[in-house]
C-alpha cells in the first residue's frame, strides 16, 4: 500500500488500524524522498535518527497526539540538533546545531517524524528557490518549473506526496507563495503566534513559520502542536491558543470578505482572474458576503518591505564571519581578511545584494530617508489593515500575480521583476496579519493559489473559511504527475 | 597664554547581576575562558536574547540616586560593527530611549564640592575579549564576558581637570558600591571609563577639538593620562597646530596616550532598534518596589551613626564614606559595647593594615565576630590595648580568634591588685636607687617601674592597676 499523497488523518486511521507501522510509515516515506532525489527538495535526510525514533513509537505503542508517528520535513532553517542545518548557503553548510527549534522541539515531542531538511531559497531570500546553494527545486507540477520560494523544498514535497506535511517561514510570502505554486495548502500565521527560537533570521520583524499541507485540516493539526508562548522568544505572544480544529467546520455564512480596491487584478492574466472570480462565486454560494474595501497605502508594501527585510537582514547576518561556525576562507592575511573572504565565498548574489541594500538603508545620512520612512509606512499600512477589519472578517487575494515560472525566467536581468512576486502576500507581513493559501484550480495546468487574509490571531477564521471551501471543492486533492521525476 | 581643561567622561560599570543581560550564563569572574557562555553568548544561528530585568532595576537605582528621570519604557538598538570577539556582529545597546536620563553626582575636591551633570546612563551588554600574545600567529577569543550588562553613564563636559576626573570617579565607585549596582572592582574591569579630553583658550565658549581616550581602569591612570592628553594638546596648540580629533589609548607603561589604528573607529555603527526585543516596559509597582528597596547612602549612615552610637561626625563619616568599611561596622556591631572604641580601630589598626595591604576588608581574613570580640576584650580590659595590637596582628594573618591567641598564648591581663603588688614590691626591691631619685623629686622615674612592671608580667598587667599600686607603694 503506498501512502504517498496520503492526508495525516489517512495515515492516522492507517496507524490506528494496524495497516502500517510507524517504522514502516516513516521508511516509505524516506523511500519517496528518494526516489524523487531529482526534485531536489531535501538537502539533509535524517534517515537513522527517524527509524529509531519510528521504532521507539512502535515498541511504546503510544498514539496518543494525531501527530504521533507522522513523517514531517522541516525548512532546512530551523535548527535540529545533530543534524546539519545550512539554510541552503554555503557558509553553513557545515554547520551541526547543538540545540533545536522550539517549532521542531513542539512538533517531535508531539510523536512527529523528521525525516529531512528541506531546501530552500538561500537564507529564505527568493521566491523561486533557485538562490539555494544546493540547486534549485522542481516543481513536482512541471519539470523545469520553480515551485516558488522560499519555501519551495517543503511545499514540493508536500506536492509530490513523500510528506504529508512539512513546516516553513514566511517573511513575504515563503509559505503561501509556494504553497499557491505547488497546489497545497500553506498557512502564514500572526507574528509572534509561533515561537522563532532556534529558526534563522532572515529579517525579525516579519519572519514567522507556519506549516504547509494538503489541506487546511492538517494545517490545523500541525499549528495546534507548533503555537504558543515561548520565553525563550520574548516577541512571541503571550494569548491563549485555542484548538484549531474545533470550529473548523463551522459555517461561514455571513461572513464578511472584503476585496482589495488598490489590488487591480485586470492587469493579470485572465485565467488568474477568472480563477478568482470563481472562488469568490463557491464562497458567495457558501454565505459568504462581498465587500469591496480601501487599504491606501498597500501600494507601497513592496517598496517598504525591501527596505525593512533588507536592513534586519544586513544585521542579523553578520554573524556569519567564519569566527566561531559555518565556511571559513583559508589563507587569509587578517582579520578583516578573514570576514572579507570568508563571507564572499559563503553568500550567494541574492543575500548579498540584500546585504548591501540594507547596510546601504541603515547607513547615516540614509536611515531617515530609508528604514525610517519605511517604518512609518508600514504603520500606515498596519493601521489601514485596522481599519477595515473593523468591517470585515476576512480579506481575500490571489496568493500570486500568476502560475509558476520556468527556472531562470525571472529576476535574472533585474530583482525587481521578482520581487513582484510578493506583491500580495507582503502586506499581511508588515502587519503581522495571518493569512493562508489554499490551491483553487489551475492556470495553464500549473495549480494557482487563493489568498485570504484574517484579522489579528483569527487564523481559526481563516483554517475555518479554507476548510468549508476544501469541504465543497476538489483542488486540493489534485495530484501532480510525478512520472519525469523517477 | 591661559588654557583652560574639559572633560566629559563615559563610564563603564559592569552591573553586579548573577547572569547575562540577554542570557541566563554566569557573569562569574575569573572562570576557564569560554565557560561562562551559552548559546545566546557566542551568537549562534536562531538565537534570541532575552532581558535579564535585574539589570534594569540596577540601572534604575543608580537613576534614582543622581536625582535623574527614569524612562519607564526603554528600547534597545543594535549598534553594528564587526569584530572577532563581538558574536552577532552587533551590539544591543541603548540608543534614542535610555532608561536614565540626567541627573548629577556631587564630587569632593580639595573640600570644596562642585556638581557634574549627567546627561544620561544606558544598558548595554558587554563585548568577550580577544588575546592577541598567548598564541603564535594566532589571536583567540574568550567570549565570558560577552553579554554582561553593562550601565554606561554619560556625564556632561563639566570636569575641569585631572583631579576632578579622579575625584568624580571615585563618587561614582562610592556610589555603584553603596547601591549595590556594582562591586567596583576596577582590577577586574567592573569601573572603566572613557576620557573626553579637550583644551580652550579660558573664556571662550566654544568647546576645543577633542580627543578620547580609551578604557581607562584605575583612579592612577586616570589622572596619569588626563594630565598627559592636557599637556599634549596645550604643546599641539601652542605650535599652532590643530588637535585631532581622534580616539587614543593609555600606555601605563611608558605613561602616554597615542592614537588607535583610524580602522576602528572609522565605523558607521548604522543603529536601529533591536527587532529581537520588544520596548521592556518598568510598572510604576517595580518602581515603588525599588524605591521601597532603596539602600541606605553615605550621608544618611553619617547622621545615623552620630545619632544612634555615638560617633563624632569624623568618626562616622570615614566609617560611611566606603560601603564595605560600613559594612564591617554595622555587621560588628551587635555584641559590641563600646562603638567608639569599635570606630576608632576601624579607622585606626585596621584601615592602616588594609591600606598597607592595598585590600578591601572583605577581602580580608578578618571577621566582623572577630573584631567585636577583640574590642570586647580590651573594653572589658581582659587585655590591654598594647596586646591588643599584637592579637590583630595575629588575627590579620591567620585570620583566628582573639579569644584563640589569648587563651593559646596566656595572654589575659592581670588585673587582680594582690599579684600586681607582688611584682611592684620586687620592682621597688630591686631599684632602690631608682627609689631614691623618685622620692627625691625626679618624678619622671615613674614610666621606668611601669615599664620594668609590665616587663615581668610580659605588658599583661592592667596599668590603671600598676599606675595605682604603684603611686601608693613609692609614697610610703
Amino acid at each position: 500500500m503506498s501512502i504517498q499523497f496520503k492526508s495525516i488523518t489517512e495515515l492516522n486511521e492507517l496507524l490506528d488500524n494496524k495497516a502500517i507501522s510507524v517504522s514502516e510509515l516513516t521508511q516509505e516515506s524516506i523511500q519517496l524522498a528518494k526516489k524523487y532525489d531529482e526534485l531536489n527538495c531535501f538537502v539533509t535526510l535524517n534517515e537513522e535518527n527517524s527509524s529509531k525514533k519510528a521504532s521507539s513509537i512502535d515498541r511504546d505503542k503510544k498514539n496518543t497526539s494525531l501527530l504521533s508517528g507522522i513523517p514531517l520535513a522541516q525548512k532546512d532553517l530551523f535548527c535540529t540538533k545533530g543534524l546539519r542545518t545550512t539554510c541552503s548557503s554555503k557558509i553553513l553548510s557545515n554547520f551541526i546545531p547543538p540545540y533545536s527549534a522550539t517549532v521542531v522541539e513542539k512538533l517531535e515531542d508531539a510523536g512527529s517524524i523528521t525525516i529531512g531538511k528541506t531546501n530552500m531559497d538561500e537564507f529564505a531570500m527568493g521566491s523561486s528557490n533557485e538562490t539555494s546553494f544546493f540547486g534549485s527545486v522542481h516543481n513536482p507540477w512541471k519539470k523545469g518549473f520553480v515551485p516558488g520560494g522560499s519555501s519551495g523544498g517543503s511545499a514540493a514535497a508536500v506536492a509530490a506526496g513523500i510528506v504529508p506535511a512539512a513546516t516553513g517561514t514566511d517573511t513575504g510570502g515563503s509559505i503561501r507563495q509556494p504553497a499557491a505554486h505547488c497546489g497545497i495548502t500553506g498557512l502564514k500565521p500572526t507574528y509572534g503566534r509561533i515561537s522563532r527560537w532556534g529558526m534563522i533570521a532572515f529579517a525579525s520583524s516579519l519572519d514567522q513559520a507556519g506549516p504547509l499541507a494538503r489541506s487546511a485540516e492538517d494545517c490545523a493539526i500541525l499549528l495546534n502542536s507548533m503555537s504558543g508562548y515561548d520565553s525563550k522568544d520574548t516577541t512571541s505572544l503571550n494569548s491563549d491558543v485555542p484548538n484549531f480544529l474545533e470550529n473548523i467546520n463551522q459555517s461561514i455564512k455571513g461572513k464578511k470578505i472584503g476585496i482589495i480596491k488598490e489590488f487591480d487584478l485586470s492587469g493579470l492574466d485572465t485565467e488568474v482572474q477568472k480563477r478568482f472570480d470563481e472562488s469568490k462565486k463557491a464562497y458567495e454560494n457558501l454565505g459568504a458576503e462581498f465587500i469591496e474595501v480601501s487599504l491606501p497605502n498597500i501600494s507601497a508594501s513592496v517598496p517598504t518591505y525591501y527596505s525593512i527585510a533588507p536592513a534586519e537582514c544586513s544585521s542579523n547576518l553578520s554573524r556569519y564571519d567564519g569566527v566561531r561556525f559555518g565556511h571559513r576562507a583559508e589563507n587569509t592575511d587578517d582579520l578583516n581578511d578573514l570576514y572579507i573572504k570568508s563571507r564572499s565565498e559563503g553568500f550567494g548574489d541574492e543575500v548579498k545584494r540584500r546585504i548591501l541594500i540594507g547596510t546601504y538603508a541603515l547607513s547615516s545620512g540614509y536611515y531617515d530617508a530609508y528604514y525610517k520612512k519605511a517604518q512609518q509606512v508600514r504603520r500606515l499600512i498596519k493601521n489601514d489593515f485596522d481599519q477595515v477589519f473593523k468591517s470585515i472578517d476576512l480579506l481575500m487575494t490571489p496568493t500570486s500575480p500568476n502560475s509558476a515560472f520556468k527556472f531562470e525566467s525571472k529576476g535574472t536581468q533585474n530583482p525587481v521583476e521578482l520581487y513582484l512576486e510578493d506583491l500580495f502576500t507582503i502586506s499581511s507581513n508588515l502587519a503581522g496579519l495571518p493569512a493562508i493559501s489554499i490551491p483553487h484550480g489551475q492556470v495553464h495546468s500549473l495549480p494557482v493559489g487563493l489568498q485570504l487574509i484574517g484579522n489579528f490571531l483569527r487564523e481559526d477564521l481563516l483554517l475555518n473559511a479554507a476548510h468549508v471551501f476544501q469541504q465543497n471543492s476538489d483542488f486540493h486533492n489534485a495530484k501532480p504527475n510525478l512520472e519525469n521525476f523517477k | 597664554m591661559s588654557w583652560e581643561t574639559v572633560i566629559g567622561l563615559e563610564t563603564h560599570v559592569q552591573l553586579s547581576t548573577k547572569t547575562k543581560l540577554f542570557s541566563r550564563a554566569s557573569t562569574a569572574f575569573g572562570a576557564s575562558p569560554n565557560t561562562n557562555v551559552n548559546l545566546i553568548d557566542c551568537g549562534l544561528p536562531g538565537v534570541l536574547p532575552s532581558v535579564n530585568k535585574e539589570a534594569f532595576y540596577k540601572a534604575i537605582r543608580f537613576g534614582m540616586a543622581i536625582g535623574a528621570h527614569i524612562n519607564q519604557t526603554s528600547i534597545f538598538d543594535r549598534k553594528n560593527y564587526f569584530y572577532a570577539d563581538l558574536p552577532k556582529g552587533y551590539q544591543i545597546t541603548q540608543m534614542d530611549l535610555p532608561i536614565v536620563l540626567g541627573g548629577s553626582i556631587e564630587i569632593l575636591t580639595d573640600d570644596s564640592t562642585k556638581t557634574i551633570n549627567i546627561t544620561r546612563a544606558h544598558l548595554e551588554e558587554d563585548a568577550g575579549k580577544s588575546i592577541h600574545d598567548e598564541f603564535d600567529g594566532f589571536s583567540a577569543i574568550d567570549l565570558n564576558r560577552a553579554g554582561t550588562p553593562l550601565l554606561e553613564i554619560v556625564s556632561e563636559p563639566e570636569i575641569s581637570s585631572a583631579k576632578e576626573a579622579v575625584a568624580y570617579m571615585k563618587a561614582m565607585h562610592q556610589l555603584v558600591t553603596y547601591l549595590d549596582v556594582s562591586d567596583g572592582n576596577m582590577a577586574q574591569g567592573s569601573l572603566r571609563c572613557d576620557a573626553n579630553v579637550s583644551i580652550r583658550k579660558r573664556g571662550d565658549s566654544e568647546l576645543g577639538i577633542r580627543t578620547e581616550i580609551k578604557n581607562i581602569n584605575s583612579f592612577k591612570f586616570i589622572e596619569k593620562a588626563i594630565n598627559f592628553e592636557i599637556k599634549r594638546q596645550i604643546k599641539v596648540l601652542e605650535s599652532g597646530k590643530k588637535v585631532t580629533q581622534e580616539t587614543r589609548l593609555y600606555d601605563s607603561a611608558k605613561d602616554e596616550t597615542r592614537p588607535m589604528r583610524s580602522k576602528e573607529f572609522a565605523n558607521d555603527y548604522r543603529y536601529f532598534p533591536e527587532p529581537d526585543l520588544l520596548p521592556v516596559v518598568i510598572s510604576d509597582d517595580e518602581m515603588q518596589k525599588i524605591k521601597d528597596e532603596f539602600p541606605e547612602l553615605p550621608t544618611e549612615k553619617e547622621i545615623r551613626y552620630q545619632k544612634e552610637y555615638g560617633l563624632s561626625s569624623y568618626d562616622a563619616q570615614i566609617i560611611a564614606s566606603s560601603k564595605s568599611m560600613a559594612d564591617f561596622f554595622e555587621s560588628s556591631l551587635s555584641g559590641v559595647k563600646n562603638y567608639s572604641l569599635l570606630a576608632n580601630w576601624l579607622i585606626g589598626e585596621i584601615s592602616a593594615y588594609l591600606n598597607k595591604e592595598l585590600i578591601e576588608i572583605h577581602e580580608s581574613k578578618l571577621n566582623p565576630e572577630n573584631i567585636a570580640m577583640l574590642i570586647n576584650r580590651i573594653d572589658d580590659q581582659t587585655i590591654s590595648g598594647k596586646i591588643g595590637k599584637s592579637i590583630f596582628e595575629e588575627m590579620c594573618i591567620y585570620g583566628s580568634s582573639p579569644d584563640q591567641i589569648i587563651e593559646s598564648k596566656g595572654l589575659k591581663q592581670i588585673t587582680d591588685d594582690d599579684s600586681i603588688e607582688k611584682v611592684v614590691d620586687e620592682v621597688i626591691r630591686n631599684n632602690s636607687e631608682q627609689v631614691q631619685g623618685y622620692k627625691s623629686g625626679k618624678e619622671k622615674l615613674f614610666g621606668f617601674f611601669v615599664g620594668q612592671v609590665m616587663k615581668k608580667t610580659q605588658g599583661k598587667a592592667n596599668p590603671q592597676t600598676v599606675n595605682k599600686i604603684l603611686k601608693e607603694k613609692l609614697k610610703k
